[in-house]
């Protein structure tokens, strides 16, 4: 029986690129950004990186398919790299790729970058796709706002909530991220704003208004890990580890069967009972410090807290309001701005969770800096409520 | 008197949009001082997602549901209209395939005149083989923005199940025709060249005068001969065209006890091909069996079918005519109508420009899927699920090569959860879809038809109906599918 990946790998270095509207980048520029910030971090040379692995979710919209963007943008040493896509856990897909190396003992020292470039599709929102040669033929032409404004319905039905209580939970949401963004100088989206502007704000799919989405951002981000052992022999003391790293891929049941009620992430809650076994962690509310989840929209966030336990069943809409998830609550969730205000650049976005949790663990999140916090989990959920992939992965400090 | 054959059932379509005449007559009341006639009423018009074609479908699955039993699988399938979405591409075809009808059955489609129906019907009266065929007549007329036409036309498919001998079946049939003359006479009261959008039509008063009252008239007679009987013996007219030129026709014909059959006009309009079946089903609805019944059908020449109404005859059609044209809803926008036309382009956004291509190898391999609905019934675990696929998608199941084909579209769902999304590209925003669970165990993600905000709830109740998915305008093609309805 495998023991999982717990406390094999470390974090050495991480950087990550000003997320935003960034007119005057390409693709090139935001990895070389990030690899600047991650190889000082890490006092690791480029040459000195055996393997790499690079996230891009839209390849024809942004950088270009296969590994080679990132190989030829930093002029990499003909080293093995690898492109992976895996919808908005591409990022932590990426990091998975080169952990799972590391710990195989494939290589020493590897590099995960995530990348998008988004802002050069020509209007607002998520660019426009083919969904596949038969998809097309009978699923909807959803969009990410509307195929994500079905857990609200379901939700509110299923809860017993009317959608006038539930979307003022989600706009509290909406208003502690951007309370959180505006202490990142990173962050995409760095304004205040009040509930009642997200609930006055333009539909989008409703209940979704504007102010429910994320930002649609420019960005990159990176890690450089290697061993525990490698870390200490370049001198190291206190580094990040990685303590469970898990996927959950939907089957179809969810797109397909009537037994998903449609008013949560089935995934995301069986990639937390995973995560949570593999990094040995049996009360996450208490042993979990701080959270970054997949808040693409403000009812997502909102649902994920019960299904990564956080939240009893059919209570979020109450915790929320009770700000148990605020800056100076229980459990801070994106104490960075998340996905709402950091910004979604969708390669970067998982490794843009683990920076963050990186630099708390580390004590290094400047004015944004919680107490002394030991362990962070980040969450993505790649697709559609319909069908995903889940991404978790928890992060401790180890020496 | 000899029965040639006997109508089965009926079946009615409308759309449910209604645009009113004087809303239309206020758009445009610039273009010149109003007209005499009171604008009444409204008239049927398309969704964007609707046209000849799907209303030709509905109309044809309430037929063959109106029936009082098995008359067998239709063995052909006749679609009759002036305005089919494909000129060179068999649109009875896809009807046919949207019924889920064996590829056995003989399918044409017919038009180039308005009496296209009346004329097929003569064609199915006079045909020798015992097996009951299907007739669908529809149309979805366009109008010159301003133009009389504009105001008059409507759009609305009828369907009739025929059969020869319905009795040996043990079915009572609705109508039995024992007559059906034809006329041709190049008359050009209106035309439409082949590559033009609108029709043109020449003066009402010459039209009446030197064509229907001379060419009906005439053929009348020739049809009451050939039926053997009297004028005065005829208890109903069924006729297409104003009340005024209808009474005219009926008292030179020498029909003095006929009751002349409401056009239907007012809360419907002209629907071209389909309207005079559509009046002989309203017609049979009123007769009592044993009454006879001319049918009229003009267009460069006449149809006249003399029938003799039968037992079945007052539940001709389930919903029945007034029902289907009163599942309704106002239009309230003219410039809403116009674009769904293809008569007004307003700006849809960037995201209307994405690429709508068709892999016909795809739509062709899961042809059955998307055009008749059919998913799969999983023999171990019984899940009905859509798509159909190798694998049971019940979580407690997923048994391998399990799925028998299933048929969706006849069945009912349920919202799970729904959106009505802005951002979505919509030729109709806001573009509304969601996830739907289907009879016993399925879950799919569909969009909604005729909804507009605020309508739907989750729980609601939803049927199925074929429409238009999407629109390929670079290779000028559309798609259809199934989309879910509230009950």
């Amino acid at each position: 029986m495998a023991d999982g990946i717990r406390n094999k790998v470390a974090i050495i270095g991480m950087g990550c690129s000003r997320f935003g509207e960034r007119w005057d980048c390409g693709p090139d520029d935001l990895m070389l950004e990030a690899f600047a910030e991650a190889s000082a971090d890490a006092g690791v040379e480029r040459d000195r990186i055996e393997a790499a692995w690079l996230g891009i979710f839209f390849d024809e919209q942004s950088t270009g398919k296969s590994s080679l963007p990132l190989a030829m943008g930093l002029r990499m040493p003909n080293i093995p790299v690898t492109r992976v896509e895996n919808l908005c856990a591409t990022g932590t897909e990426a990091l998975r790729g080169a952990v799972h190396a590391v710990a195989a003992g494939a290589c020493d020292i590897a590099l995960a970058m995530g990348v998008e470039k988004l802002k050069d599709t020509g209007y607002a929102g998520l660019p426009e796709r083919t969904k596949g040669t038969f998809e097309d033929l009978y699923l909807p032409s959803s969009t990410a706002p509307g195929a994500f404004a079905q857990l609200a319905s379901a939700y509110a039905a299923r809860h017993g909530y009317s959608m006038a209580e539930l979307r003022r939970a989600m706009a509290h949401i909406s208003c502690k991220s951007h309370d959180n963004g505006a202490r990142n100088p990173k962050a995409h989206l760095r304004n205040r704003i009040t509930v009642e502007q997200v609930l006055g704000a333009p539909m989008v799919s409703s209940p979704l208004g504007v102010l429910d989405c994320c930002g649609v951002s420019d960005g990159a981000a990176c890690a450089i890990v290697t061993t525990p052992e490698v870390a200490r022999s370049l001198g190291k003391r206190d580094f990040v580890t990685v303590q469970a790293l898990q996927l959950a891929t939907s089957n179809g049941v969810e797109m397909g069967h009537r037994s998903w009620d449609g008013s949560h992430t089935l995934t995301t809650r069986i990639a937390a009972a995973r995560a949570y076994r593999e990094a040995g962690i049996t009360r996450p509310r208490e042993q979990i410090d701080l959270i970054e989840v997949h808040d693409c929209f403000s009812i997502t966030e909102l649902v994920l807290m019960e299904d990564l336990g956080f939240s009893d069943e059919g209570r979020a809409p109450h915790d929320v309001l009770a700000g148990r998830y605020d800056r100076d609550g229980a459990i801070p969730c994106q104490v960075d701005g998340g996905l709402k205000c950091f910004g979604h650049p969708i390669g970067a976005t998982g490794l843009r969770m683990a920076y963050e949790i990186y630099l708390q663990l580390l004590g290094r999140a400047g004015q944004r800096q919680l107490d002394a916090p030991a362990v962070g989990l980040t969450h993505n959920l790649g697709g559609i409520p319909n069908r995903n992939v889940a991404s978790i992965a928890i992060f401790g400090l180890g020496t | 008197m000899r029965a040639l054959t006997n109508i089965v059932s009926c079946g009615i379509y409308a759309p449910a949009l209604r645009l009113e005449r004087e809303r239309i007559a206020q758009a445009l009341q610039w273009l010149g001082p109003p007209g005499a006639a009171p604008l009444r009423g409204s008239r049927a018009v398309c969704n964007w997602d609707e046209d000849a074609l799907t209303m030709a479908v509905e109309a044809a699955r309430r037929c063959l549901n109106s029936a009082a039993g098995s008359v067998g699988t239709p063995a052909a399938v006749t679609l009759a209209s002036t305005t089919l979405p494909f000129a060179d591409r068999s649109n009875a075809t896809v009807v046919a395939g949207a019924l889920d009808l064996p590829e056995t059955v003989r399918t044409s489609d017919c038009g180039g005149s308005l009496r296209a129906a009346t004329s097929a019907l003569a064609a199915l009266a006079r045909r020798d083989e015992t097996g009951a065929a299907l007739l669908i007549a529809s149309d979805a007329r366009l109008a010159r923005p301003g133009s009389p036409q504009e105001l008059q036309f409507g759009a609305a498919a009828a369907a009739l199940l025929v059969a020869r001998d319905p009795q040996a079946a043990g079915i009572v049939p609705c109508a039995t025709i024992i007559a059906a003359e034809c006329l041709s006479a190049d008359f050009v009261d209106h035309y439409r060249m082949s590559d033009e959008r609108f029709d043109y039509a020449l003066e009402e008063r010459w039209v009446r005068d030197e064509g229907v009252m001379k060419l009906v008239v005439a053929a009348i007679g020739r049809a009451l001969a050939a039926a053997g009987l009297g004028a005065e013996q005829i208890d109903h007219l069924v006729m297409h065209g104003p009340a005024g030129v209808t009474r005219r026709v009926a008292q030179a014909a020498g029909l003095a006890n006929a009751h002349l059959q409401d056009d239907l006009r007012e809360n419907c309009g002209d629907t071209g091909a389909a309207h005079p079946l559509l009046m002989l089903t309203a017609g049979l609805e009123t007769a009592r069996p044993g009454q006879r019944i001319v049918l009229i059908g003009f267009g460069q020449g006449v149809d006249v079918l003399v029938l003799i109404a039968a037992e079945g005859a007052g539940t001709a059609a389930r919903p029945t005519v007034a029902e289907a044209l009163g599942q309704s809803k106002p239009e309230p926008y003219y410039t809403r109508y116009l674009a769904h036309s293809g008569l007004l382009e307003p700006h849809f956004g960037m995201r209307a420009e994405r690429d709508n291509r068709t892999a016909h190898t795809v739509a062709w391999r899961k042809r059955r899927q998307t055009t008749a609905f059919v998913g799969g019934r999983c023999r171990s675990c019984g899940t009905v699920q859509f798509p159909k696929s190798r694998v049971c998608v019940n979580p407690e199941c997923r048994n391998q090569d399990s799925q028998q084909d299933h048929r969706l579209a006849d069945t009912l769902g349920r919202v799970k959860s729904f959106t009505e999304d802005w951002q979505a590209y919509s030729p109709r925003p806001p573009y509304v879809y969601g996830n739907v669970e289907l009879e016993a165990g399925g879950n799919l993600l569909m969009e909604f038809a005729d909804l507009d905000p605020g309508e739907l709830r989750v729980g609601d109740a939803v049927s199925f109906v074929f429409r238009v998915k999407d629109f390929d305008r670079m290779r000028a093609y559309r798609r259809y599918f199934w989309k879910a309805k509230k009950v």
